[in-house]
């Protein structure tokens, strides 16, 4: 048993129960404290993938930026009301139920087409994949223009949340 | 790479289901869009994982992308949170029903 698969275990672990611990808690800052350690156990996924700049970028963004967002806006806006808000107990059977059929499909389907089989994974290239040069290299050269869209959509998406936060209701 | 494709794929898509999961049971707004943030985050571990087995990187930049949305969404839709709780003054989302015709 080689590191590499004690890691994949303990990683994709961690992340599975935290992501139905996540969605299964009463306090959502409880909910929000499981899902940075789901991110942060992808980011060691993305690592024994070799992808280490998406890994690193996953720690900064998801389990740094964007949760710390979440966070200051659930303490902000105190929600303490969640008992009050009855779910309908059949609805709640229906959606498992749903979902249970849909990853058996889902499962189903990867295991009849077994898409690992048509490709012949190399080390050197899949190390070479995931460092920061190549994907600097790419960003600036294959996908510049989406590069420069993805920084507009950031300026949009400033100046629609500032507008959007000011804006006084009566 | 001693690990199949396949078990990354599992893993992905049982992440996947679980978000489903909270977005259909749950009431609270921002729970709901948390589990909007897991399946994000499933559809970037498949993409990565396909990404890292073909040796090419195209996957890692789309990864960049997505998660370059991912913060633009969060920041517009925690501002329109905010927005509805000073207008309404609940996060239920059952109870969001001012669109509806």
């Amino acid at each position: 048993m080689n590191l590499e698969i004690v890691l994949f275990i303990i990683f994709s672990g961690i992340a599975a129960v935290t992501a139905v611990l996540m969605i299964t808690r009463k306090n959502p800052i409880i909910s929000a404290l499981f899902l940075v350690l789901n991110f942060a156990s992808l980011a060691g996924l993305y690592l024994v993938l070799n992808a280490q700049f998406i890994a690193v970028a996953q720690v900064i963004v998801y389990a740094g930026a964007i949760m710390v967002l979440f966070l200051f806006v659930i303490m902000l806006l105190r929600p303490g009301e969640e008992k009050l808000m009855d779910f309908k107990p059949v609805l709640k059977i229906f959606a498992i139920a749903l979902s249970a059929v849909v990853l058996l499909q889902i499962i189903y389907m990867i295991f009849l087409t077994g898409p690992g089989a048509a490709m012949t994974p190399v080390l050197e290239s899949s190390i070479k994949a995931g460092t920061i040069e190549q994907i600097g290299r790419e960003l600036f050269t294959t996908y510049v223009l989406p590069f420069e869209a993805a920084g507009f959509l950031l300026l949009a998406a400033t100046i629609g949340a500032l507008i959007l936060a000011k804006k006084k209701f009566e | 790479m001693s690990i199949p494709l396949e078990y990354y794929l599992v893993l992905s898509a049982f992440m996947f289901v679980t978000g489903v999961t909270g977005v259909l049971t749950r009431r609270n707004a921002i729970v709901v869009f948390m589990s909007i943030e897991l399946m994000l985050n499933s559809a970037n571990l498949s993409m990565v994982a396909f990404s890292s087995f073909m040796g090419n990187s195209a996957g890692q930049v789309f990864v960049f992308f997505v998660m370059t949305v991912a913060a633009a969404e969060a920041a517009v839709g925690l501002a329109i949170i905010i927005a509805l709780f000073r207008n309404k003054v609940s996060l239920n989302i059952d109870e969001v029903n001012i669109m509806k015709w």
